[in-house]
């Protein structure tokens, strides 16, 4: 009798605890999308911010982004092929501990380390450092990701490949990268998603800039510094543009998100 | 006549404390079927992996003794342990093929699989590559089921023609010995079936060891069984005087089922 209403009292906490976090994200998600779609129009993608646009802020976030997929990813890809592959010592363990440790680091604190490093000495705020810091960033997902992904892939592969006379590098190029390719794809996608949508690297690197601009040694315009600067604005048509963008940044990850699951369900 | 001569070949895997074979003494018949029996962790499969120094892609084993493969070409034998360079163990492995437990198939084509290893051995003609795989296919016994859909990925095909590829695979390189390890342990009756009718025919071309669990096949195929029991080979003979009368007791109630 007693277990009974214990029970009943748990199961309505549950399902009280679970409504009461649904609602919050739908509030989030709801407010977002209310007051994001009344403020879009098509005068903000054909306009920079100089002009209340937001046109080169979505292009400045895509190629820092971008630039910063270039860094992270084949570094990050054969640095998780070596952790899971060659590595067979202490030091792997350590690299690997370490990855893990960067991927937990605050992101304002890697925005103050490519700061000290990027901006400081060179004088002035510039995109190249916000690249950097997003990369830096995204280099433990993409690490971690690429080494649980091979761990997934049979030992038996590898064997067989060896067995056929495929010598080790090529037999992880050709075949066990090759079989681990949807997951570290869908991972990378992830870590894209991820870091697209961060400030804090931003901030002390890149800052911002009203206009469109293609010169990543000054400052660089994105997306999420912009909200940043925006929210705090007294004026209506700041705040507005600021949910504008938030908007589409939430709709540009949730894509890229659900493009990760889509890859992943597929495989089957 | 011996393909291979197994001497007093013991091994050691890293970490372990004893060795997981101990001073084995086997021939492997030209052009013969050898089965290897035994219960589980007896070292069957230690030995079988020797054979062709898969070992050695994990670091720290230890081997010792002589396993002494014979050389058609220069008519003598060499002792497959004294290899150490990349491109000795990429001829060795060529030369001896295995076929594991579960299917092994590639995440690639049909054909790219069977290509794979005539490639990595430098044919890149594409019609000898064709005809190659064509004539693998063929012996594998694929051919038919497969000739219609050679682009299409080697992970749609049943298990059982999983299996069948990975046999062409290997025997696209024209290999002297083939190793099976349980090859249909993990297929159903009607590919077993299968399997066991290619091993029997690819006999004439190869020779052939395999580990199996299951009695039936090893007196059904083999032509020479070995027993083992804890690394250690309790018996070998022709298979029909291992099966009818065999010398030692043990082997006797492992093949009676009394104990394994
Ligand atoms: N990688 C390894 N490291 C250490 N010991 C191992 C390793 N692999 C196998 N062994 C040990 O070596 C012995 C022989 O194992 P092996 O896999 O050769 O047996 P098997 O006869 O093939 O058994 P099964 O019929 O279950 O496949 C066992 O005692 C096993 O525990
Ligand atoms: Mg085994």
């Amino acid at each position: 009798m007693n277990r009974l209403i214990v029970n009943k009292i748990i199961i309505a906490l549950s399902v009280f605890s679970a409504l009461f976090g649904i609602g919050v994200l739908f509030w989030i998600l709801g407010t977002l999308t209310i007051k994001g779609i009344v403020s879009i129009n098509w005068h903000i993608f054909t306009h920079d911010l100089v002009e209340k646009g937001i046109r080169n802020l979505i292009i400045g976030q895509f190629i820092m982004g971008i630039l910063a997929s270039f860094i992270a990813i084949p570094v990050g890809v054969a640095a998780g092929i070596y952790l899971r592959e060659y590595n067979t010592n202490k030091f792997g363990e350590i690299l690997r501990n370490l990855s893990d440790v960067m991927m937990s680091a605050p992101s304002i604190v890697v925005g103050i380390f490519v700061y000290g490093l990027l901006v400081d000495p060179i004088g002035h705020y510039n995109g190249f450092a916000g690249a950097i810091a997003l990369a830096i960033m995204m280099l433990p997902i993409v690490i971690s990701t690429t080494d649980s992904m091979l761990s997934l892939v049979p030992k038996e592969l590898r064997e067989a490949g060896i067995a056929l006379g495929g010598s080790k590098h090529k037999i992880i190029l050709q075949i066990v990268l090759r079989a681990a390719k949807v997951g570290i794809t869908t991972g990378i996608l992830l870590a894209f998603a991820r870091i697209i949508g961060e400030t804090a690297p931003l901030l002390f690197t890149s800052a911002n800039n009203q206009y469109l601009t293609f010169d990543l040694t000054h400052q660089f315009p994105s997306l999420t510094v912009s909200i940043y600067n925006l929210a705090n604005y007294p004026d209506e048509a700041s705040i507005n543009l600021a949910w504008a963008a938030s908007f589409i940044l939430t709709i540009v990850v949730l894509i890229i998100n659900l493009l990760g699951r889509y890859i992943t369900r597929n495989k089957g | 006549m011996n393909m291979m001569e197994i001497k007093n070949f013991s091994f050691t895997y890293a970490k372990a404390s004893k060795p997981s074979l101990k001073n084995i003494n086997l021939p492997i018949k030209k052009n013969q079927i050898t089965a290897l029996i035994g219960p589980s962790g007896c070292g069957k499969s230690t030995l079988l992996r020797s054979l062709n120094r898969i070992h050695d892609l994990y670091p720290g084993n230890k081997y010792e003794g002589e396993i002494l493969l014979y050389n058609p070409q220069t008519n003598e034998y060499e002792n497959i342990l004294e290899l150490k360079k990349e491109n000795e163990f990429i001829n060795l492995r060529q030369r001896v093929g295995m076929i594991f437990q579960k299917p092994t198939p590639f995440p690639m084509s049909i054909f790219d699989n069977v290509a794979y290893g005539l490639r990595l051995n430098g044919i890149k003609n594409k019609s000898e590559l064709e005809t190659r795989v064509e004539e693998a296919l063929k012996g594998a016994a694929l051919w038919n089921e497969v000739k219609d859909r050679l682009k299409a990925s080697a992970m749609g095909l049943s298990g059982g023609q999983q299996q069948r590829l990975c046999i062409a695979r290997a025997v696209a390189l024209k290999p002297e010995i083939l190793l099976f390890d349980e090859p249909t342990s993990a297929l159903d009756p009607i590919s077993t079936g299968a399997i066991e009718q290619l091993v029997a025919e690819l006999k004439k071309d190869v020779t052939i060891a395999i580990v199996t669990h299951n009695m039936q096949q090893a007196s059904r195929l083999s032509d020479y069984t070995a027993f083992m029991y804890m690394g250690e080979l309790i018996e070998y003979n022709k298979t029909e005087k291992i099966f009818l009368n065999p010398d030692e007791k043990l082997t006797e109630d492992y093949i009676t089922g009394r104990f394994g």
